[in-house]
């Protein structure tokens, strides 16, 4: 009973806390702006883990540091006596898809701001830079020690090599976990689909007779094995699907290019399907490579494994209700990110997003400004309910 | 040039050499000075959300070191005021200030009217055009000011003069600089080539010295306040601080075109006033650029002396060759 009333309390609590968070708007806008402003591609993110450090240590936390894949990492220590504290981990990857040479400028109009990457995640990335101040300026100490963690190496190729990283080799115990995506406000990820995420690469020798008649050179072969994976049966029940990303390949009209290479993902709720997608997918390659003149490879870039904790986990109804009471329609979503890395360490986590936007990934990527501050509002709101033991299993 | 050596060395400055931002606030409360920053604006609707944020944010809230934040707009036509208010600035349309002076039209009509509207003992200027805005671009030139207390003015400068194998690189976004002022200054006033941007649009200034000096209200407004701050307290008033880059829009050469007439308007009213036309200087044959090399800064001389030869016709072998009468 004490539990559910110290919980009403948080949820009588929220509104207000969103009415005065906008008194933080441009501390929260200006960090988005200027980590946003400063290109992070994957693997080359020190010039902005150094900014996250920069702000880390101008709110006086605690434990400021690097590692060796150049997470930042910062404590603000909870009230408690040292030896009762858990640790609350708030998360958001530091990487982006855009390279160095972008304009990395971001605008701010009324209502929003724009530029590459500023949903995801430079503004994820705000509100990890933005927390102390936030907390501070609703009066809020928390009891447990919140680790605040900028995570590195996250997208494409690195494969949440920084967050898997981090959780393998922190002395910190974690004891449950938030993930701060740019967007969508209202989601709410607590599982993870089962994924693969794969290149094939065909290279073909260089065709030097155009009367020969067929058509020659890596496109063709490409062609040919993108035919059969869409042949391949792929369930409703459990959802399973192929998601074909890109075809790199080609430079001129009439040159058949020499290499190919196609990027796909494979995704299903159920365990072992990925792996036996897979497995046919390598089989039409070695086939397609037996019957043609061809040299098809396949790599698998990134594995997650299905798993979750349950629309009922106390984490889950607390997120809900604290959406509600903020009017949002929670908006389920599976997480192939980092959740995935926290779910399969037995770390009770969610996803959530802060603000609505538009564009994600093209360069006008944009988010609204005005949502930012339920966001904020649900994030204090979740940390103080963690803090509580409010969203401990055995409640 | 000896004057030059010294005042490179004492006052150029990086902006880097001023992180400390704390102690900046500290010896700023301790002298009691206060600093209003100004931006100029004119449809800068792209750009002036993000500066005011930026500032404010950062230079109010978390760090208070500056103590107003004023736009004074020409009469934008896009949204550059409603932007500019809603993330907190003081917005002031240049032609409700001073109504009995009238309005003209251009960005030294706002930059002079914002010395009467605005309060602070420092006045600092930045353009609203920045792509690439950061505090450094108030911090780097308000810090000279807050910890030396005999300088009066100081300018930005951007993209330093590295040298690199093929001479000097020249610098950004200064070509109406290296084109027409620096080899103005060098012939006439060449202590002032010091000055590595004399036209950047940022300075920061004390208001004892914005209240003495004209101010053309368009292209001319930097150069004939260099003229005149140099003419009445010298090379030693100037301090200039590396900003490092600045992304803005580029001009066209036409523009540059018109920006070059204006500010050569200016220099030749000012050599009028200061009563040089009767009698120029001597001209010097000695051309003045720079260079950087780490955080130093050295001037390269160069003699450039334009010989002349007279008319062919007063050559006897020509006018014997093509019978030409004596």
């Amino acid at each position: 009973m004490q539990r559910q009333s110290d919980l009403d309390d948080i949820l009588s609590a929220v509104p207000g806390y969103r009415e005065r968070l906008r008194e933080l708007r441009e501390i929260v806008l200006a960090n988005a702006i200027m980590a946003g402003e400063i290109p992070a591609p994957t693997f080359e993110e020190a010039q902005r883990v150094r900014f996250l450090c920069d702000r880390f240590t101008e709110s006086d936390l605690n434990n400021i540091s690097t590692d060796e894949k150049e997470n930042a990492t910062a404590v603000l220590p909870g009230s408690l006596p040292e030896r009762e504290r858990k640790n609350i981990l708030v998360a958001a990857h530091v990487d982006t898809i855009w390279s160095a040479n972008v304009d990395h400028s971001v605008s701010v109009g009324t209502d929003a701001l724009v530029g590459p990457g500023i949903a995801d995640n430079s503004l994820g990335l705000a509100v990890i830079a933005s927390l102390p101040a936030i907390l501070d300026h609703l009066g809020i100490r928390l009891q447990n020690n919140l680790v605040l963690l900028g995570a590195t190496r996250s997208m494409g190729k690195g494969d949440l090599e920084g967050l898997r990283f981090f959780i393998e080799n922190a002395k910190l115990p974690i004891a449950a976990a938030l993930c701060i995506e740019g967007l969508h406000l209202g989601r709410l990820s607590y599982s993870c689909i089962g994924m693969m995420r794969g290149e094939i690469t065909v290279r073909a020798p260089e065709a030097t007779d155009w009367k020969q008649g067929e058509a020659t050179g890596s496109l063709v072969h490409i062609h040919r094995i993108l035919s059969r994976i869409l042949a391949i049966p792929t369930p409703q029940h459990p959802k399973t699907s192929i998601v074909l990303g890109s075809i790199i390949t080609g430079t001129a009209y009439n040159i058949s290019p020499r290499k190919a290479q196609l990027r796909f993902e494979v995704r299903s709720e159920q365990a072992g399907m990925v792996s036996r997608i897979q497995e046919q997918i390598e089989e039409i390659i070695e086939e397609v490579n037996a019957e043609r003149d061809a040299n098809a490879t396949f790599t698998r870039i990134a594995r997650r494994k299905p798993g979750g904790i349950g629309f009922h986990h106390p984490l889950v109804k607390t997120a809900r209700k604290i959406m509600g009471q903020l009017n949002l329609q929670p908006k389920i979503a599976p997480s192939t990110s980092e959740l995935s890395v926290l779910l399969d360490a037995g770390i009770s986590s969610l996803t959530l997003g802060v603000s609505k936007g538009d564009n994600r990934h093209e360069l006008n990527e944009s988010v609204l400004i005005d949502p930012i501050f339920s966001g904020l509002a649900q994030i204090v709101a979740m940390l103080q309910a963690i803090d509580g033991g409010l969203c401990d299993e055995d409640d | 040039m000896k004057t030059i050596d010294t005042w490179l060395e004492t006052n150029t400055f990086h902006h880097g050499t001023f992180w400390d931002i704390l102690h900046l606030i500290k010896v700023k409360e301790e002298k009691g000075i206060t600093i209003s920053l100004c931006i100029p604006t004119l449809n800068e609707a792209k750009t002036i959300g993000k500066e005011i944020v930026i500032f404010k944010s950062e230079l109010m809230d978390r760090y208070p070191l500056i103590d107003e934040i004023a736009v004074i707009d020409s009469g934008s036509e896009d949204d550059t005021r409603e932007i500019a208010t809603s993330y907190g600035a003081d917005v002031y349309l240049s032609g409700e200030i001073l109504p009995s002076q009238g309005f003209k039209s251009g960005k030294g009509e706002n930059l002079w009217k914002a010395i009467y509207q605005l309060n602070g003992d420092v006045i600092c200027y930045v353009d609203a055009d920045i792509k690439n805005i950061h505090t450094r671009f108030v911090t780097g030139l308000v810090a000279p000011l807050i910890y030396n207390d005999s300088i009066h003015y100081v300018k930005a400068f951007y993209d330093r003069p590295l040298a690199f194998s093929q001479g000097i690189r020249p610098s950004g976004g200064g070509r109406v600089t290296e084109i027409l002022v620096r080899p103005l200054f060098s012939l006439f006033f060449p202590e002032l080539t010091a000055l590595i941007q004399p036209l950047s649009g940022e300075y920061a200034v004390r208001r004892p010295v914005l209240e003495e000096v004209p101010f053309p209200i368009g292209y001319g407004v930097e150069t004939s306040h260099i003229l005149d701050v140099y003419r009445k307290y010298g090379l030693e008033a100037f301090g200039q601080t590396d900003l490092d880059q600045r992304i803005h829009r580029n001009q066209t050469t036409l523009d540059l075109g018109k920006m070059s007439f204006g500010i050569l308007q200016t220099f030749l009213r000012r050599l009028e006033s200061f009563e040089m036309v009767g009698q120029l200087p001597e001209m010097s044959n000695i051309f003045r650029q720079f260079q950087a090399e780490g955080k130093d800064y050295e001037q390269v001389t160069r003699e450039i002396i334009e010989e002349e030869r007279p008319p062919m016709n007063s050559i006897p072998e020509y006018r014997e060759k093509f019978n030409l009468e004596s």
